[in-house]
């Protein structure tokens, strides 16, 4: 049930991102402070987007221990957060983004590609 | 001293810090836990609020479930203003919310970010409390239950570390005391409120699972919700300590003030007016509130199964005018249906309406209403409690109470006598074909009352209380005594007549004794008055004897003057 509502879901926003291909993919991840948890994910959201992204993502780093306020406005829980600001609707993967494919299917980049 | 071993930091919470001896333990999380709607939130919210309030504690409300507009709107209906509080930098609210469907888990993580934010709240306002309501969301949320629970862990280390007082709520589980096992984490003190329907009506209760290091009452204390928030009315807390007073109130009739050491009730005593259906109990209960008002004593009537309209119309007919009473504000009617709400709410009600009006009398009519099912213990708390409240206000009170047929006439329904100072019992009494009332005094603490029953007569200008007659059958009342009456009255007017005729034949012989005292007078005035005739008849002989001889003496010329004088002489 839930895959086959996402993939219908997917269509519809598929077109979206083509038909404004050069839109540039805002992501966001939130860290605290420089742990190994949070040096993988960095590792790991890099290799991901210079594979399926290259040339059309900006990645902003926000460390919550600098700034704890930030965390409030996009619902930081658990650390780190990669939240997808752009293209919309915000999508929120947390974990070291270690499992690709999950982050994929979470960036909804995975199903029709 | 036992705050010297373990500091608490009081809620302000009515009957809350009594219960736990303080309040919550300083420094250290609190778990509250119950089922929906049983008022977790308002608690940790109160303890928030007051926290800054009345204690100087700013205070952070982590909601998980509520937004901050929704939490702001809730709690506005209490008073609270949130959003002054928020500005004034006293208290910080933040709402975490958790989608399922919005995450998605993609390797090692830990909760961090939480931390972060609840950290940064605290140092925004320099918080003291802290409530995490209802932290149970992020198992739903997020599906790694190991990571959570290692999380949780830490959350609450860390908040001990922090040196706040924390409330963390909790659903209550199937078997657990929370539906994910919080209890494990949060190990210093454990509340429970439940929020239980009884016969259709709810109570909502609170318990002290645990608490660590402290003393507290064990008991399950109802408590409220009402427009000043919760509050709780321990039994315990209230103690045997009220003042007492020797002066002494009429009971307003006049009758029974007599049975009463002719002063009757006292002041601040508890009074109760037991009966049958039907025997009068309310009668005697508006002669006590008419007389109160005509003392210029404010007097609160809370009854639970007349409209106060028809109260006094049915109190007019036997010449009991409560509307004047009404009219000049001595006198305040508070009419609910026992049903209408819990126990709780009805005490809740109880103490608002006599805080209000402070009323030198109250009146409950009938208190047995209340007993529905057998949640007579219940009944008997919140009786015990009303009674104590009233009595440490010295304000006067008088309870009626319903008594089956059935039952023993001493037993109460809901087994309170022992709180009683006076009681009075009514009841009626069939004999000969009719059904009549009496009444006398089963007990009147501190006091030597009269022990007599008494006919119990409700006329049009009130209640009256005539002497009952003791026949060889029991008591003799209605028609019997009338009878009874009758009959005495008739030997009194026998024994009158009785002493009419005694001293009417005296007076007979009297003057019969007269009679014949004339009569024999008479005859012997008779008899005298013939004996003088005689006498004159005979010296009229005598005369004319002598005349004759004198004249013979004279016809023969002889010397008549010796013969003449020796006769007569002789």
């Amino acid at each position: 049930m839930k895959p086959k509502k996402k993939n219908s879901y997917k269509k519809i926003k598929k077109e979206k991102p083509d038909n404004k291909a050069n839109d540039m993919w805002t992501l966001r991840l939130y860290v605290a402070g420089q742990t190994p948890k949070a040096l993988t994910a960095f590792t790991n959201l890099k290799k991901i987007c210079e594979e399926q992204l290259k040339g059309k993502y900006s990645i902003e780093v926000i460390d919550l221990l600098i700034n704890p306020q930030l965390g409030t406005d996009d619902q930081i829980l658990a650390l780190p957060t990669l939240v997808r600001k752009l293209p919309v609707p915000v999508r929120k993967i947390i974990g070291d983004l270690s499992n690709t494919e999950r982050v994929l299917v979470g960036l909804d980049l995975l199903p029709g590609s | 001293m036992l705050n010297k071993n373990l500091p608490k930091s009081p809620t302000g919470i009515q009957g809350f810090d009594e219960i736990t001896g303080g309040g919550l333990p300083t420094g250290r999380p609190t778990l509250i836990c119950g089922g929906a709607g049983c008022g977790k939130t308002l608690l940790g919210m109160e303890f928030i609020v007051r926290g800054a309030i009345q204690f100087n504690e700013p205070g952070v409300f982590m909601s998980f479930e509520e937004t901050n507009e929704e939490l702001t709107k809730n709690v506005a209906s209490l008073g609270f203003d949130l959003k002054n509080l928020v500005k004034l930098k006293k208290i910080a609210l933040d709402h975490v919310h958790v989608e399922r469907n919005e995450i998605e888990e993609t390797g090692e993580y830990d909760l961090e970010g939480l931390f972060i934010r609840l950290g940064y709240a605290i140092d925004s306002v320099g918080a003291k409390r802290v409530v995490l309501d209802t932290i149970e969301s992020l198992f739903a949320g997020l599906p790694n239950q190991l990571i959570l629970r290692a999380e949780l862990r830490r959350l609450f280390r860390w908040l001990k570390d922090k040196g706040v007082t924390a409330i963390i709520t909790g659903e209550r589980g199937e078997d657990t005391l929370t539906r994910q096992g919080l209890e494990e984490y949060v190990s210093d003190c454990v509340i429970m409120l439940d929020h239980r329907v009884t016969e259709q009506t709810s109570t909502r209760r609170l318990r002290v699972v645990k608490y660590r290091g402290s003393m507290h009452g064990t008991n399950e204390y109802p408590f409220l919700i009402d427009e000043n928030g919760f509050s709780i009315l321990p039994v315990t807390s209230l103690g045997l300590k009220h003042g007492i007073s020797n002066e002494r109130i009429s009971s307003g009739i006049t009758a029974l003030d007599k049975m009463l050491e002719g002063k009757g009730y006292f002041r601040g005593s508890t009074v109760l007016v037991s009966g049958t259906a039907g025997v009068g109990k309310t009668s005697v209960a508006a002669h006590f509130a008419e007389e109160a008002c005509k003392r210029g004593e404010r007097v609160l009537f809370f009854c639970f199964e007349e409209s106060p309209r028809q109260l006094m119309r049915n109190m007019l007919s036997i010449g009991i005018k409560l509307e004047t009473w009404v009219q000049q504000g001595l006198l305040q009617f508070q009419a609910t249906r026992p049903t209408f709400y819990g126990l709780e709410m009805h005490l809740a009600a109880t103490h608002k309406a006599v805080n209000n009006f402070k009323p030198d009398v109250v009146i409950l009519d009938p208190i047995n209403t209340f007993v529905i099912g057998d949640k007579e213990i219940e009944v008997k708390m919140m009786l015990m409690r009303i009674v104590d409240y009233l009595k440490s206000n010295q304000i006067t009170a008088l309870f009626t109470s319903l008594t089956s047929n059935q039952s023993a006439l001493e037993h109460t329904d809901v087994a309170i006598s022992s709180l009683i100072d006076t009681w009075l019992l009514l009841r009626d009494i069939e004999l000969s074909g009719e059904r009549n009332r009496v009444m006398y005094v089963l007990k009147s603490r501190g006091m030597a009352h009269s022990n007599q029953i008494r006919e119990f007569i409700i006329t049009d200008h009130g209640v009256e209380l005539r002497k009952a007659y003791i026949g060889a059958s029991g008591v003799l009342t209605g028609s019997a005594r009338i009878a009874q009456e009758a009959n005495e009255n008739a030997e009194l007017l026998t024994r009158k007549q009785d002493i009419e005729r005694k001293k009417r034949e005296i007076e007979r012989k009297r003057k019969a004794l007269e009679d014949q005292i004339a009569a024999l007078h008479n005859e012997f005035e008779l008899e005298e008055s013939e004996a003088i005739k005689m006498i004159e008849i005979e010296q009229d002989t005598i005369k004319r004897l002598k005349q004759d001889k004198i004249e013979m003496a004279e016809s023969r010329k002889a010397g008549i003057e010796n013969i003449t004088t020796d006769k007569l002489n002789k």
